[in-house]
């Protein structure tokens, strides 16, 4: 079983390139759990085909400690199993330590026994920057071992990467995690690709894939369907297909060299300053 | 001074040689091998302790909720945390009270908690909370409820005040939050601080109706540790003093409603509470002077300081009368005891008033300090006040809220014209002023704070002192060491030690300690018998 976690700025399409992308591994026979790390719960919307009933936080709130896992893993598509860890609402709380005790719950309740699910994939799918402990639980020990981080041409995206890279350091030196890549979803802007495969040269690791922009996905998207499920014949489907496919054949695991903000800043002007 | 074995400045030098260098260059600061009344030096304190050391201090939730609130019994103090937070400071401080009748409020018994869950965490507190608050109410029916926030409660933001607010106006009764989180802060003074304020804010001056009485003070600073309140109440109405509101040993709601009633604020432990002392003279115009009721002597001094301030000849007439009946059955205790304690030696490391007060009967018994610090003092506690306007103001005492407090226009009075207070001051009554410890100790003493545990070893090992006083955190671990420890926070299982009665109390007390020779027959199973030889596995 193959654990990922998908990081990445706020915004910058995680939760649209996560099930898109788990779409796709579902399409080649694959069996995949998705685990949603953010409060607002809206992390396997299009597999589902709308917001999951409860969270696993909502019902171990009502429930108390008779949970059960079906009550929190909802089959969607192609039999993908998703679960909302969920969380406070805004303003209020703890979303960090939400997503311990979820996970924990998870695990004490065995989804993700291998000989019972035999699944093939797990994907923790995080809210925003690593804001603080509980954001980083899918990096521990024992969770996910390969993080893909989704970024695009803009600045502040490259800074969120770099930072999560940081934070990927940390852990590896603890236990096993390894960052698989980088994917670009692009934002049009200028020189995108280069600067990004530059970028992930430079943190030790590589850009897995180029998601180009297109319209479809939020049309999919308005519909609750990711792009696979909604226009399969569509050429972004096939984007997210190649991308199943290359994290599926992936080989490639390092320890990210982050980067200091002067080199950083200093990509962006020799790739993103177009005379 | 009777058994000096090494020189104070050699015993820091060696202290100081084992620490990191940087620690060192800390501690340095913190050690202060006394100059002498006449040449105070600065010494360092209200810092952080250094991570890794092993410190006597507690948190500000202590500070805040088990020192200043806790000894009043019709208050609901409701801990807003994990239950550890509210077990844990459940009575230990052996603060006792007396309700006037079996039927009068008291819940000082109880421990009041919202024993927070992880759920609570996840989702926030406060319904948890406004729940607690009812359900006390309902139960009990008290005057008010003080709900104390712990560490969870800061980290994930519950709004306390915000809580207590509405709780307030759906209950009807005074409901007052702390944001007196354990981590605020260096050490539990921070918590005083901020128990202070609230007080100010949400209690002081809310009833006018005072008791009867001519000569009218608040006792500030006076915890009621083992009965020492009893006692002091007991001299003071002997004397004709009313006692309108005491700040907290034995007190209630009632009283702190109606401090601002009194016409002097008298202060005990200056660390605790004198930011009431001075918000309440800058509000309703009462005066206040430091006084100490540890040590008969001192008691008979802070009852003429009183006696002199309302000038009154019947009253220094029967505060003398009060004064030659108690010394006479203080005097057969110490002229029976003395002989025995005469010449010992005494160590103390408790508090931000307590090594001061102390020293006091310690020196009635003809027994010298060597050594002494706070675990929380501030400059002024060592220095006096004088040094306030040099202390710089961290980040970390930025952290508490500062009150601006402005003249009551309807509830101020002035006790005394400008001239009069003048001309009290003149004959040492010393308003708005403490002197600190340093002024009543000798050179070649070594004043220390945030004693670590470490340097108080090495204390031991370098000194052996008749008896070592500080707390139940390093009762045993002294006590192993073969020296009596005499806790000052709880008093062990004695009290009370305030007035005159304490005093005696005190004297046959520390009489039995160091004149017993079981520690010096304690040794530990090893130091007796052979130990079993072995070696580590390859």
């Amino acid at each position: 079983m193959r654990k990922v976690a998908i990081y990445g700025k706020g915004g910058i399409g995680k939760s649209t390139t996560t099930q898109n992308t788990v779409a796709g591994l579902a399409e080649m026979g694959k069996k995949v759990m998705v685990v949603g790390c953010d409060p607002k719960a809206d992390s396997t919307r299009l597999l589902l085909g709308g917001l999951a009933q409860k969270t696993v936080l909502d019902t171990l709130r009502l429930e108390g400690e008779d949970v059960e896992l079906d009550d929190v893993v909802k089959a969607g598509f192609r039999g993908t199993r998703c679960v909302e860890s969920g969380g406070p609402e805004p303003g209020v709380g703890c979303a960090g330590r939400g997503i311990i005790t979820s996970v924990n719950l998870l695990e004490q309740l065995g989804a993700y026994d291998v000989n019972q699910f035999e699944t093939d994939y797990v994907f923790y799918d995080v809210l925003g920057d690593v804001v603080c402990g509980g954001f980083a639980m899918p990096m521990r020990e024992g969770k996910a071992q390969e993080i893909y981080i989704v970024c695009s041409g803009e600045m502040m995206a490259m800074y969120a990467a770099n930072n999560i890279s940081k934070g990927i350091v940390k852990f590896a030196e603890a236990g096993g995690v390894r960052l698989g890549g980088l994917i670009c979803n692009s934002r049009k802007v200028d020189n995108e690709q280069n600067m990004i495969e530059a970028f992930a040269k430079k943190l030790g690791t590589q850009m897995i894939h180029f998601v180009p922009r297109d319209n479809m996905v939020q049309r999919a998207e308005i519909n609750r369907k990711t792009v696979i499920e909604y226009d399969p014949t569509h050429p972004q489907a096939d984007e997210y297909r190649s991308l199943a496919r290359k994290i599926d054949e992936n080989k490639m695991y390092v320890i990210p060299t982050p980067l200091e903000i002067e080199e950083l800043e200093a990509l962006l002007i020799e790739y993103g300053v177009v005379d | 001074m009777a058994k000096i074995e090494m020189d104070p400045l050699r015993w820091k030098q060696e202290v100081l040689k084992k620490y990191p260098s940087k620690i060192a260059k800390k501690r340095d600061k913190s050690i202060v091998v006394h100059e002498g009344p006449e040449n105070i030096t600065k010494i360092q304190s209200n810092v952080r302790t250094i991570p890794g050391i092993i410190t006597q201090r507690g948190c500000t939730y202590a500070g805040c909720k088990g020192v200043v609130l806790g000894p009043t019994r019709d208050i609901v103090n409701l801990v807003h945390g994990p239950i550890g937070c509210s077990f844990y400071a459940w009575l230990t401080r052996r603060n006792q009270t007396l309700p006037p009748t079996p039927e009068s409020p008291n819940y000082m018994m109880y421990a009041f908690s919202t024993d927070m869950q992880d759920s609570n965490i996840v989702f926030g507190g406060e319904i948890k909370l406004k729940q607690a608050c009812r359900e006390a109410f309902e139960i009990f029916k008290p005057k008010a409820i003080g709900i104390f926030s712990t560490c969870p409660v800061g980290l994930i933001g519950d709004d306390v005040h915000a809580v207590a607010r509405e709780m307030k106006a759906e209950l009807g009764i005074n409901i007052f939050g702390f944001s007196c989180e354990g981590y605020k802060g260096v050490s539990q003074s921070a918590g005083h601080h901020i128990a202070n304020n609230a007080l100010m804010k949400h209690v002081i001056g809310l009833n006018d109706n005072a008791p009867e009485g001519k000569y009218k003070i608040n006792m500030l600073g006076e915890y009621n540790i083992g009965g020492d309140a009893f006692e002091l109440e007991r001299i003071l109405a002997k004397c004709g003093i009313t006692m309108n509101a005491s700040f907290s040993g034995n007190s209630t709601m009632e009283q702190f409603e109606r401090a601002h009633m009194a016409d002097l604020n008298v202060v005990m432990c200056h660390r605790s509470i004198n930011y009431v002392a001075e918000m309440m003279e800058t509000k309703y115009g009462i005066p206040w002077f430091k006084v100490n009721f540890i040590g008969a002597d001192a008691t008979a001094k802070s009852l003429r300081k009183i006696a002199e301030y309302f000038g009154a000849q019947e009253l220094k007439d029967q505060v003398e009368k009060v004064i030659a009946e108690e010394m006479a059955t203080v005097k057969k205790a110490i002229d029976e005891i003395r002989p025995r304690t005469e010449g010992k030696m005494a160590m103390m490391f408790v508090g931000g008033s307590r090594a001061h007060h102390y020293q006091e009967l310690f020196t009635e018994l003809g027994m010298s300090t060597l050594s002494a610090g706070y675990e929380f003092g501030h400059r002024d506690d060592y220095e006096g006040r004088r040094v306030i306007p040099t202390i710089t103001v961290d980040a970390d005492s930025r952290n508490i809220e500062e009150l601006t407090i402005e003249k009551d226009e309807a509830k101020y009075r002035a006790r005394k014209t400008e001239e009069e207070l003048k001309a009290l001051d003149e004959k040492g009554l010393g308003f708005n002023d403490y002197e600190g410890m340093m002024k009543d100790m000798a050179k070649g003493t070594l004043v220390i704070d945030d004693l670590s545990h470490y340097e108080m070893e090495k204390l031991i090992e370098a000194y052996h002192p008749d008896v070592f006083c500080a707390g139940i955190k390093e009762k045993y671990c002294v006590q192993k060491m073969g020296i009596p420890l005499k806790q000052l926070h709880s008093y062990d299982y004695g009290g009370p030690y305030a007035g005159f009665e304490g005093a005696v109390n005190f004297y046959k007390d520390i009489d039995m300690i160091v004149n017993t020779s079981v520690w010096k027959l304690i040794k530990a199973p090893w130091e007796a018998e052979p130990v079993i030889e072995a070696e580590y596995a390859a």
